[in-house]
């Protein structure tokens, strides 16, 4: 079974009286446990897409299947909980909650769905644990740099285990090393849980770790390719 | 403390400046609302026991229609010994039988038509505050001496003093001339014009016998502990009075149907102010609402996209605003609960107060009264209003969604 299926894609945004392509005509099928990089200039519809398969935003048509089950027709309330079951999200920036510490923004999720207190605890532990943050449960953001944000964040995004986590651009605000650790991390992570991770980038060093290289175009996907890493 | 409401309160100290003051307006108009309140009924309270204690009391028993009709003959049988039953039976010392009449009182040299009570020189004190207001010469002691105590326009205008007699013309129960030759013992300044320049009081017993009255009187008035009990110690004066004489007990709103209308106008006028001072704390609720939730619009987008309902973070906004609120009713309770009863000790006057105290019969220093009323009433709407005022900020965010959130600047 595929973690995210995308069939037939199109958006337009409407700004002022212009309508502005986003998506174009886009299918797409992600693999199980798969790593793929979306590529292009910018404007050119990574994000619109991302959106659309992590049910952030409705395409104008089209159809989106998250794990089998068609989201893009869920209703707000619907869409959110599936979010919350289903999908991790790491953004460029701003990722957390300015007021909690590194521990309760990773707790934040499982507490939305619910989870006791304790188990809440232990796995956001874990997670934290995971990304190499053990020591900093209790920082808040603003004392932490950058690289280690994001590392909250994927924490954050892998702890429910969801079958698949939507990237994008996370690695923009981040120096090179800081980026590379996050790009090894994700493909441990990868590797070890099978997680699946969709990322949207313009850094070649993060396409290295692709295990499936998607160029996009005009709202428009103009090439997929396998690649070795 | 759960997730949601460590998230709220930490939020409010992002701003603390900003929450403060919105803290501290609701603190500003708690504390005045709890002054004012208090001051107001403490005013109110002042005034209906000045205006009844000096002379009609809480409550009257008369007989049936005299109120409407004061006819010298709507009487209350053998009245001392009806005031008598009522005291004991409502152990109360504070009620006292009366005659009223009205007649003509001719001093040396003028003549004018006055208003008589004849009064138990025992109780009366217990019952009105004109015995303690004599200024000249002395209270009625014997209750059958042929004395007379007047008001203290009265005695100017009858160009008479204490030690001098006034002659006492009227008509009597039976309708026979009633007259009397009577001393001037005291001189009182009731401070209410209206008794002063009309009403005089001579002994009970003696009123009587001037008057024919076979010793009948017109009323038994009666002072209730405090406004509160007015109503339990009417019900069990009624229980008291003999049957079948036609007696009925009037309380005070009975006795001074201006008293309540006065206060009741008053009300709504001091509503209406109460009502602009929460609005304006509800506005600036609003403001800073709005203003904290549109600069925190990215990262609700960011909440939104991990999934939390747009419900829960309206929730999340009004607990904050919650919070705030209850910071401001807490300080504003116990900081205007403070300043108002060091003032309900000590007493509120400003300048100018004591010439309008003369003028108008209020006293010249208000006490506050300070009671749950008083002290919850104006914090518990300003609470309510701050929490009303956040429904807007907390709607919008009802139809916030995460792109649109996370893409605006
Ligand atoms: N909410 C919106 N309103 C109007 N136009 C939009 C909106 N979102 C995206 N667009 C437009 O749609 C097109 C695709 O945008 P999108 O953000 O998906 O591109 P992208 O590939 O993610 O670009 P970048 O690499 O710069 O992030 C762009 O032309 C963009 O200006
Ligand atoms: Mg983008």
């Amino acid at each position: 079974m595929n973690s995210v299926r995308c069939a037939d894609l199109r958006k337009t945004y409407k700004q002022g009286d212009q309508d502005v392509i986003g998506l174009d005509g886009v299918s797409l099928e992600v693999e199980q446990e798969g790593f793929v990089c979306l590529r292009s200039p910018s404007g050119a519809g990574k994000t619109t897409l991302l959106n659309a398969m992590g049910g952030l935003d409705r395409p104008d048509s089209g159809e989106v299947y998250v794990a089998g089950k068609r989201i893009d027709n869920l209703s707000k309330g619907k869409l959110a909980e599936m979010r919350l079951r289903n999908i991790g999200f790491v953004f460029q920036a701003y990722n957390l909650i300015p007021v909690l510490t590194a521990m309760e923004n990773v707790e934040f999720v499982m507490h939305l769905q619910g989870v006791p207190a304790p188990e809440r605890a232990k796995r956001a532990g874990e997670a934290l644990n995971e990304v190499g943050l053990e020591g900093l449960e209790n920082r808040r953001p603003a004392k932490m740099s950058g690289g280690q944000q994001q590392r909250v964040a994927v924490a954050r995004a892998i702890v429910s285990r969801p079958a698949i986590v939507l990237a994008d651009e996370p690695t923009a605000n981040l120096d090179s090393s800081s980026a590379r650790h996050l790009m090894a991390l994700f493909a441990r992570i990868n590797e070890t849980r099978g997680t699946t991770f969709v990322i949207a980038t313009h850094d070649e060093m993060v396409m290295s770790y692709a295990k499936r290289l998607i160029r996009m175009r005009d709202g428009k996907i103009v090439e997929d390719q396998l690649q070795e890493t | 403390m759960s997730i949601t409401l460590r998230l709220a309160w930490r939020n409010l100290w992002r701003q603390p400046r900003r929450t403060w003051l919105t803290a501290g307006a609701m603190v500003f108009s708690n504390v005045l609302l709890i002054f004012l309140i208090a001051l107001q009924l403490g005013t109110y309270q002042a005034m209906i026991d000045n205006t009844l204690g000096a002379f009609s009391g809480h409550l009257q028993v008369q007989r049936s229609g005299y109120k409407e009709n004061q006819r010298i003959r709507q009487v209350v049988p053998r009245i001392r010994d009806v005031a008598e039953e009522l005291r004991s039976g409502l152990g109360l010392n504070s009620v006292a039988a009366r005659g009223e009449a009205f007649a003509l009182a001719s001093s040396a040299s003028r003549t004018y038509g006055i208003r008589i009570i004849g009064v138990e020189p025992e109780f009366e004190p217990r019952a009105s505050r004109i015995p303690s207001l004599v200024n000249a010469g002395r209270f009625l002691d014997d209750p059958v001496a042929p004395e007379i105590v007047v008001g203290e326009i009265l005695a100017l205008n009858l160009k008479a003093q204490v030690g001098d007699e006034l002659t006492i013309l009227g008509s009597a129960r039976d309708g026979s001339f009633a007259a009397a030759v009577v001393n001037i013992v005291g001189v009182f300044d009731s401070g209410l014009d209206e008794l002063d320049r009309s009403l005089a009081q001579m002994p009970l017993e003696f009123f009587q016998e001037t008057f024919a009255m076979n010793g009948a009187g017109h009323a038994v008035v009666i002072n209730a502990p405090g406004l509160f009990e007015v109503e339990s110690v009417a019900e069990k004066a009624n229980s008291l009075l003999p049957r079948g004489q036609n007696l009925v007990v009037h309380d005070w709103n009975d006795l001074q149907p201006g008293l309540r209308q006065a206060i009741q106008a008053d009300l709504i006028g001091s509503w209406f102010m109460y009502g602009i001072l929460v609005i304006l704390v509800m506005f600036s609720v609003l403001n800073t609402q709005l203003m904290s939730v549109l600069e925190r619009t990215k990262e609700f987008g960011i909440v939104l996209s991990l999934g939390l309902s747009s419900g829960r973070l309206g929730r999340l906004v009004l607990l904050e605003t919650v919070l705030i609120g209850l910071i401001g009713l807490a300080l504003g309770v116990a900081l205007g609960g403070i300043a108002t009863s060091w003032f309900e000790t000590h007493g509120f006057t400003y300048p100018g107060m004591e010439e309008m105290a003369q003028q108008f019969n209020v006293p010249d220093r208000f006490y506050p009264d300070l009671n749950a009323i008083s002290l919850f009433a104006g914090p518990v709407v300003v609470f309510a209003g701050s929490v009303l005022a956040a429904i807007y900020p907390m709607a919008r965010l009802h139809w916030l969604r995460p792109v649109q959130a996370m893409r605006s600047a």
